[in-house]
């Protein structure tokens, strides 16, 4: 079975590291917020401005002033710091965050990422996603491994204009984690009852599978 | 408005000397931390012809929107610009340029214009569109790009609190592009909640020291919410 939204966030909170300062991108990658493994305490980074984004409010509490990156209202956390959009990029663009996830709609062998533009459609913007990916070392990728009609998106060269260029190396799709060295896709894990053949026939880019391969778990 | 009392009382006064095809800087971020008086006292004013330069261009009647409604934008430099079907139309139809910009390389931009600097490199932005037509080189192994500073005939600005010498501190996450903005324009006028005597903000405690600011303005906001979202108490 694929992974659903929520698995794959909870596959994507196990990279989380104790004392980490994480950016988590719109959509799957916000989920991961609420799979951080006990025990540990991470510090959320959202780009508007806010490290220490907490829960979201409740009707009382809600506050105009107090929003995250997705515009949606949240609070801050204890600890929590706010600043302005020069310095947040600075945390971002100096490599100070040490996990960022993201989503995208393809990746390739050589790490380059296409995320945020479709010739012939309406082009609306990158936002801060050319920063992060440019300025983080450590960046995990979350989309599904193939288009609704089975086309992969995991390529041998990127078809649409990049976000980045030669920037990732790690990919959580719905069917397997992989990672990018020498100029290719390297399968680390499956996910539960998803065969290896389904991840090669769906693959496009060079696919190197090693013996080790493990099955996730859940 | 006398020696460094940055007092205005009419939003006419917080914008003399704007005039047709000039460049405005304008802080938020969506519709958090927007001048949304001195927004509306642009469209009030008709200049036409203006680029602007602010991280998202506001939504259909509110905001930086409010100014494609009598094509009030020559070309917007922004981030993002996603939540606005006026801003797509008049794209489509070519009356309005767009110059879509990296978040933090927009950001960097108007801080480098504030601080006198006229280019920085960048990795932002490398082997992508973003880098067409411009100069790049390798630093420690690393591809970056230039990207010049941007400054603005005006700056509109959002604050929180300021006092008579233009002294502001921002409240919570209405900071964002605001400080930046601040500082690049060379005549900035900021909106704020409250204007407190002299003495009242600490030294500390300042975002923006008066020095960048040039006019301050007592204002009224609605203070839109664009994404509501609560969890059960």
């Amino acid at each position: 079975m694929a992974l659903s939204r929520e698995q794959m966030a909870q596959r994507v909170a196990r990279e989380l590291q104790d004392g980490f300062y994480v950016n988590l991108g719109i959509g799957i990658p916000t989920l991961v917020a609420n799979y951080v493994p006990d025990g540990i305490d991470v510090m959320l980074q959202s780009e508007n401005g806010l490290l220490g984004m907490g829960a979201f409010p409740t009707e009382e509490t809600i506050d105009a002033d107090m929003i995250n990156a997705g515009k949606q209202t949240v609070t801050a956390r204890k600890g929590a710091s706010i600043f302005s959009s020069a310095e947040s990029f600075a945390m971002i663009r100096g490599g100070h965050v040490d996990l960022t996830v993201l989503g995208a709609f393809e990746v390739d062998v050589e790490g380059n990422i296409a995320s945020w533009m479709i010739p012939g459609k309406l082009v609306k913007g990158m936002g801060g996603a050319m920063d992060l990916v440019a300025g983080a070392e450590n960046i995990i990728v979350t989309m599904t491994h193939a288009s609704k009609d089975g086309e992969s998106k995991l390529l041998s060269r990127c078809s649409l204009p990049l976000t980045g260029a030669g920037c990732i190396k790690k990919v959580l799709t719905d069917l397997a984690y992989l990672e990018i060295e020498n100029g290719a896709f390297v399968l680390r894990e499956t996910a539960p009852g998803v065969t290896v053949d389904e991840i090669i026939a769906k693959t496009a880019g060079k696919l190197i599978v090693p013996d080790d391969v493990v099955e996730m778990t859940f | 408005m006398a020696g460094l009392d940055k007092r205005v009382a009419t939003y006419a006064e917080a914008l003399a000397g704007l005039t047709d095809n000039m460049t405005v800087l304008s802080g938020g971020f969506g519709l958090c931390g927007i001048p949304e008086n001195l927004i509306a006292e642009i469209k009030r004013m008709g200049v036409k012809g203006l680029t602007v330069v602010s991280n998202n261009c506001g939504v259909d009647g509110f905001g930086l929107g409010i100014l494609l409604e009598d094509r009030q934008i020559r070309k917007m430099v922004a981030s993002y610009v996603g939540e606005n079907a006026l801003f797509e139309r008049q794209l489509l139809s070519g009356e309005l340029e767009v110059e879509l910009t990296p978040q933090g390389t927009l950001a960097e931009k108007m801080r480098a214009g504030g601080a006198g600097i006229p280019a920085f490199y960048t990795a932002t932005g490398y082997g992508t569109p973003v880098a067409e037509g411009k100069e790049t080189r390798q630093f420690n192994g690393r591809h970056v790009i230039l990207e010049e500073a941007i400054t603005g005939d005006f700056a509109i600005v959002k604050g929180w609190k300021a006092d008579h010498f233009g002294n502001v501190v921002y409240r919570h996450t209405a900071q964002n592009f605001n400080p930046v903005v601040a500082t690049a324009g060379r005549i900035t006028v900021v909106e704020v909640e409250e204007i407190v005597e002299p003495g009242v903000l600490l030294p500390t405690e300042i975002h923006t020291p008066g020095i960048y600011v040039d006019r301050v303005i007592l204002g009224t906001f609605e203070k839109r919410i664009e994404q509501r979202t609560v969890r059960k108490a």
